[in-house]
């Protein structure tokens, strides 16, 4: 019998044309919509052309799975969403960090939820549009990057379990996204066509500290205003509240200097921001990141040799990782690091596999 | 696989007898029911039949219908046509908390544009109560709306008290009878009302139609502006294929509403017993009588799981239902409805509406009463909720 596969699917033409793909593969396909905001709650323009939990989304997929006969449900995911990813958004930034939220919510919702739901309808598998693989090593399930070098969204994928990687299908990892728009085409796929979606997916207008201000009230931690000091100490202006800001920023400072000024380190503590008016004390050598989870590597006790990512475009980095405790290690980088920023994800390479990833706690010097 | 539709407060498909009958309507006889020439005539004659047929079955005057595009636009018309009317005299609005969204949402438009509105509680089986509206009702009251029986649990309101209640403050009452119409006894003078909602597509007629019934002498101010249709209280020319298919339905619906009111009542008795034998842990939404209730609506709480996974299960087993909240998105959050009728917030989201109709049969019942043990069995097995119980 055919394998049963849920497909999360977004309303744009990747997840579309993985449906279409495990669809023509013979697999017995259900595709699931998760809807997670409402243009209402978070700003931004509500007639906004076919983003992600949109209305029109929804219904171009009613026509995409209505055509090839595909059952198709809309989940309602607004209020957990809601408390765990934009919660979490907000109060990283509070903290005085610089969050990844699509991580976190790939983990602790997505994957969660669509695990429970395909249990619910006896599928055996969930299957996304991500621009990866995953394969197995030593009996270690482990995500790959995708071909197309552009397009790679493994970065993402990192903190994925062993239990949730032996029932995920991406069944995009061949493909260059080229190839996909014109697999789709030629399917009649109506999403072939659409736009990128980018950024954080609920900041509709990719402008987070417009979210951030609506979104808070202004008693909470991070969104007090306090003062900019330079590296030795003085007082060279004022900020909105630390949330605001983030590492190596350059622009909305406010301060009239005759260089430009980058915030070099964010002191919650204090509610202090330091700024730097050179450019090269924003370079670094090591992080500590924690939260760590393994994927190809089972817990290495020893320290090792990869390619390490401090940002989704980041180019990789050669390191010397060194293992800490079970859920912490130290990097190396073999050169400086451009503005090292507590709160995004520090994913460790060999080649195109993921070896693991944990989020930046600090940098050192 | 068996298909089983049990999700006919949602809609309804048109009855052969009813197409049979709008059919001319859309060939030879298309006339503009208001045009001088004999496809005019014919078409007006026919739109006038139509509603002397809805008059007589409710027991009104044919000038107190007025056809409108469902059941929407006549809950719309009565609330918003009302409040604007008495605007400057009275600017209070008593409607329930359990009211379908056509009406609430009306009354909230309103209260946000400076009317004073008050939403009637429910008790346990989803009824309003008369003493709370005595509380309630003041001389500036203007309007009373309270549904004549709830979508999702098929609860029967004591209309004539409530109605009676209104009459003596000098306050309109209007009715949502879009879950009665055919299927219990619709009489607006028996039940008191000055407004009455109806629609089509609930009674095996098509969607897009319905009928706002207008007490003579009642003023409304409308909300559509054009022609001299419906004595320019709903402007726009007249839907006739779409009136001859509602006044047809109608008809037929009521030409076998008691017989058929017995045997949904068979059905519901044979179903919820049979549930509650073979599945523990499920209660009934609304009252068991169905004298109460619309027989052909039982909602059912099914404890430790979410009602959005059955509804998919039964769906992979050909079974459409639908859920308590009744929300397009599926949402999570409980039903304004159970939670009006104080129904715990996780027996709530936990909610199944299963909603019979005139093809409804026997062999569908049984067929679901065998599908679903296997199903909750299987969810409950899965629910951290459940396992923390056992």
């Amino acid at each position: 019998m055919a394998k049963r596969v849920l497909v999360a699917v977004s309303g744009g033409v990747d997840s579309s044309t993985a449906l279409w793909l495990l669809n023509q593969q013979g697999y017995e396909v259900i595709a699931a919509h998760m809807k997670l905001w409402n243009y209402e709650d978070t700003g931004g323009d509500l007639h906004q052309d076919g983003r992600c939990c949109s209305l029109e989304s929804v219904n171009d997929l009613h026509q995409v799975c209505g055509r090839l006969g595909i059952p198709f449900y809309v989940l309602n995911f607004v209020e957990q969403f809601k408390e765990v990813v934009i919660e979490y958004f907000v109060s990283e930034y509070g903290k005085g960090r610089t969050p990844n939220p699509c991580i976190l919510c790939n983990v602790d919702l997505k994957w969660s939820a669509l695990l429970r739901k395909a249990a619910e309808l006896e599928c055996d598998y969930i299957a996304t549009g991500h621009y990866a693989g995953i394969e197995t090593r030593n009996e270690r399930y482990y995500v790959r990057k995708g071909v197309d070098d552009s397009r790679d969204q493994s970065y993402f994928l990192w903190k994925l379990t062993q239990k949730m990687l032996a029932r995920t299908l991406m069944p995009l990892a061949g493909y260059k996204k080229s190839e996909i728009r014109q697999i789709a085409a030629e399917a009649g796929l109506k999403t072939a066509a659409k736009a990128e979606s980018r950024d954080v997916c609920f900041v509709a207008d990719n402008n987070y500290r417009r979210f951030l201000d609506e979104w808070e009230d202004k008693s909470r931690e991070g969104f007090i205003p306090g003062l900019i000091v330079n590296e030795r100490g003085d007082e060279v202006g004022e900020h909105r509240g630390i949330a605001f800001y983030t590492i190596g920023q350059r622009k909305g400072m406010g301060i009239a200097h005759p260089e430009p000024y980058y915030v070099k380190e964010i002191i919650p503590e204090k509610n202090l921001l330091v700024v730097t008016d050179n450019k090269s004390s924003l370079l670094q050598t090591n992080l500590i990141a924690n939260d760590i989870n393994w994927m190809a590597l089972d817990n290495p006790n020893e320290r090792f040799q990869a390619e390490v990512k401090i940002r989704y475009l980041h180019p990789p980095a050669k390191a010397t990782v060194v293992p800490i405790t079970d859920k912490s290690v130290e990097v190396v980088f073999e050169t400086p690091q451009r503005a090292i920023t507590p709160g995004q994800s520090a994913v460790f390479y060999d080649g195109d596999i993921v070896l693991g990833g944990g989020f930046i706690e600090k940098s050192k010097k | 696989m068996r298909q089983v539709y049990l999700d006919n407060n949602s809609t309804t498909p048109v009855d052969e007898r009813v197409l049979e009958a709008m059919l001319p309507f859309y060939k030879e006889g298309f006339g503009n029911a208001s045009s001088v020439h004999h496809w005019g005539r014919d078409s007006k004659m026919a739109l006038e039949e139509s509603r002397e047929k809805v008059a007589s079955i409710i027991g009104a005057d044919p000038s107190e219908i007025y056809f409108t595009s469902g059941g929407t636009e006549s809950d719309n018309i009565s609330v918003i046509g009302t409040a604007w009317y008495y605007e400057k005299k009275r600017n209070h609005l008593i409607t329930s908390a359990i009211e379908h969204h056509a009406v609430l949402s009306s009354v909230q438009f309103l209260a946000k544009r400076g009317f004073q509105a008050d939403y009637l509680g429910v008790d346990n089986e989803g009824f309003v109560s008369p003493q709370e509206l005595r509380g309630k009702i003041t001389d500036k009251t203007s309007l009373v709306s309270i549904m004549h029986a709830n979508n999702e649990t098929g609860t029967i309101q004591n209309i004539q008290e409530l109605a009676s209640i209104a009459k003596e403050h000098g306050a309109v009452f209007h009715t949502d009878a879009v879950q009665t119409a055919g299927k219990v006894k619709v009489n607006v003078d028996e039940l008191g009302v000055d407004l009455l909602s109806m629609s089509g597509h609930k009674i095996y007629g098509p969607k897009g139609t319905g009928v706002v019934y207008i007490r003579k002498g009642n003023k409304i101010t409308p909300l559509s502006y054009g022609g001299h249709h419906e004595k320019k209280r709903r402007a726009g020319t007249e839907n006739v294929p779409g009136i001859v298919g509602f006044a047809t339905a109608l008809e037929l619906a009521e030409s076998i509403r008691e017989t058929e009111h017995k045997r949904l009542a068979l059905l519901a008795d044979l179903f919820i017993d049979g549930i509650m034998t073979k599945i523990p842990n499920v209660y009934l939404n609304g009252p068991r009588d169905n004298e109460k209730r619309v027989p052909s609506t039982v909602n059912l709480s099914f404890e430790f799981i979410e009602g959005e996974s059955i509804i998919l299960s039964l769906d992979m087993k050909g079974v459409a239902v639908a859920s308590g909240s009744a929300c397009t998105s599926g949402s999570l959050s409980a039903s304004h409805v159970l939670t009006a009728m104080h129904v715990p917030v996780e027996l709530a989201q936990g909610s199944i509406r299963f909603s019979m109709g005139r093809f409804t049969t026997k062999e569908d019942i049984e067929y679901t009463i065998n599908a679903l043990p296997e199903i909750v069995e299987r969810l409950r097995s899965m629910s951290p909720l459940y396992q923390k119980s056992s």
